[in-house]
């Protein structure tokens, strides 16, 4: 069995993010860039089940320009077999990155796509959902456990009310809470093994999907600060405080 | 003008208090305002339904696979009674989150996450970069607006309305490939963290488990709902759907008090909404009195006791 992982190049989450003065956009100049850490878990999960013999091959997919090239190497370096980067220099909305994957799916197909549960940039949480729905298959998002048996996976998902158990038929779709794993760090001689990986480039164009029905996204704006508040000196002026202000 | 459809949050025999928000954005967003429950048995739940103001009509579908909220068995049902509509809005809880995608690729369009404000009838306000950046974002005309309400930033309509309910059969194909297995609680008694009007949180400044128990103890003589930093659910202090943050529950609790809580950016994500956040923690300089209406430095183990004996 294949398994295709999603790795999105995103700022680095250690990075604070600011809107730019004219609001066109986030000022990410010189901002250290990383794969999104989602996506990493669920690389490092496609990775863990090759391991234990579930799967034979894991492939990263990443959708950018050649800059994603660096994602994919690291990604590589953590064990992947080769990498696909489908070539385009627009930001690709989920409808269209979800419709990318599926023209992948067709021509790899994969038994498991794992994908980040969102992405830290856009924070959308959609692709995984979409590509399950129009690959007609089934989709386990927000996973904390994943149990590969045969043609099944039981995934458990954290959700609201507390941690939920599927059992889905493969293939299938699945994304990645943070708890589901640890990812690897990198080694220095995996990092050289890597350069030797095939990293295939394939143009956006040559997949020949619609990408249509996009969002408009004109204006960005830091978000509102709340007011200065006040220290106290004591639990008993807190109490007093709060009960002055109808809270308690 | 706009016909928004919403699809009903539920627990197999209550409403969501999520819908309610809904409702909220929907009269905002202007237009007839109509509710969808899918359900085993939808009937106690539509009513619910109905009882909410502003709310001008409800669908009800009974089937038995819908006594779980699987995306993959409700979405093709949903899909196929939103083409009928302009707006189809869901919670920004993780149901609506998992559903709401795979509805709106159905439908062909993209999907608007988590909607803070509305701006026009197709034009929204969103967070993004955990909320160090909010966008205007907006939908084509000849598109259905598929969209998740942020919960933190409406409040809920209130009850009283009578609204028709119209009961429905299922029109579209089920999948099988999809089951559910089991649902696995904690938290026990003390009010719903999202819900809850009063939240009491404990950071690693607890030390421990055992520790833990004045969080809840104080909690529940509050009345209120107990949450955790991601730092003490790593710990092992408390579990995990009791994290509070970017990567947690968004809360926006009339009170919110953080004991022993660094306040880590992500952390403040989760509580930003909140009324009236109070931050308790021995170290003056932590980042959680930058954002705290009231702070108080101090040992959250003497704090606590002094707090109870002056209530």
């Amino acid at each position: 069995m294949k398994i295709l992982v999603g790795i999105k190049r995103v700022v680095d989450f250690n990075v604070r993010v600011r809107v730019k003065p004219d609001g066109s956009g986030v000022d990410l100049d010189g901002a250290k860039m990383s794969i999104n850490p989602f996506d990493e878990i669920a690389l490092e999960e496609a990775l863990r089940l090759r391991e234990a013999g579930k799967a034979t091959e894991v492939i990263v997919v990443s959708i950018g320009t050649t800059a994603c090239q660096q994602q994919l190497r690291t990604g590589l370096a953590m064990g992947a077999d080769r990498a696909i980067q489908v070539d385009t220099e627009e930001k690709l909305q989920p409808l269209a990155a979800a419709r990318t994957f599926l023209a992948l799916v067709e021509k790899e197909q994969p038994g498991l796509v794992i994908l980040g549960k969102q992405a830290i940039d856009d924070d959308n949480s959609q692709t995984g959902q979409m590509l399950a729905a129009l690959w007609d298959r089934p989709q386990a998002t927000f996973a904390s456990e994943v149990v590969v048996d045969d043609q099944v996976a039981r995934v458990t998902r954290e959700v609201d009310a507390g941690l939920e158990t599927i059992e889905i038929d493969l293939p299938a779709v699945i994304t990645s809470d943070l708890r589901l794993n640890e990812p690897r760090f990198v080694k220095l001689p995996d990092i050289m093994k890597a350069k030797r990986k095939p990293l295939e480039v394939i143009p956006l164009t040559d997949l020949a999907i619609a990408n249509d029905n996009k969002l408009t996204i004109d204006h960005y704006a830091p978000p509102a600060t709340r007011e200065k508040g006040i220290m106290v000196d004591s639990a008993e002026a807190l109490v007093a405080e709060l009960k002055n202000r109808g809270l308690l | 003008m706009s016909n928004i459809l919403i699809i009903a949050e539920h627990n197999g025999s209550e409403l969501s208090n999520s819908t309610a928000k809904c409702v909220s954005c929907a009269i905002e967003t202007g237009g007839s305002v109509h509710i969808l429950v899918l359900a085993a048995d939808a009937t106690v739940i539509a009513e619910q339904a109905a009882a909410l103001n502003g709310v001008d009509e409800v669908i009800s579908i009974n089937h038995p696979n819908y006594s779980h909220a699987l995306a993959a068995t409700l979405a093709p049902e949903i899909a196929a009674i939103g083409a009928d509509y302009s707006h189809v809005y869901g919670p920004s809880s993780t149901y609506g989150r998992d559903l709401m995608p795979r509805v709106a690729a159905l439908l062909g369009v993209n999907q608007v996450a988590d909607i803070m404000a509305v701006k026009g009838p197709r034009s929204f306000q969103r967070p993004v970069y955990a909320g160090n950046a909010i966008i205007d974002v907006s939908v084509a005309e000849e598109n259905t607006v598929v969209a998740t309400i942020r919960l933190a930033s409406w409040a809920a309509v209130s009850g009283g309305n009578n609204a028709t309910v119209s009961s429905r059969e299922t029109s579209a194909e089920m999948p099988t490939h999809s089951r559910f297995i089991g649902l696995k609680t904690e938290g026990g008694d003390l009010p719903d963290l999202q819900s809850a009007k009063r939240v009491i949180s404990g950071g690693r400044g607890l030390g421990s488990e055992e520790n833990f128990k004045i969080i809840y103890t104080l909690a529940s003589k509050l009345g209120a709902g107990v949450g955790a930093s991601r730092a003490a659910v790593d710990a092992g202090y408390v579990p995990n759907d009791m994290q509070v943050g970017q990567t947690g529950k968004i809360i926006s609790p009339d009170l919110y008090m953080a004991f022993g809580i660094s306040g880590a950016i992500q952390h403040i994500t989760g509580i930003k909404d909140a009324g009236t956040i109070v931050a308790i923690n021995k170290d003056a300089e932590a980042p959680i009195f930058e954002v705290a209406d009231i702070g108080l430095v101090g040992d959250l183990f003497s704090v606590i006791p002094e707090i109870e004996a002056a209530l």
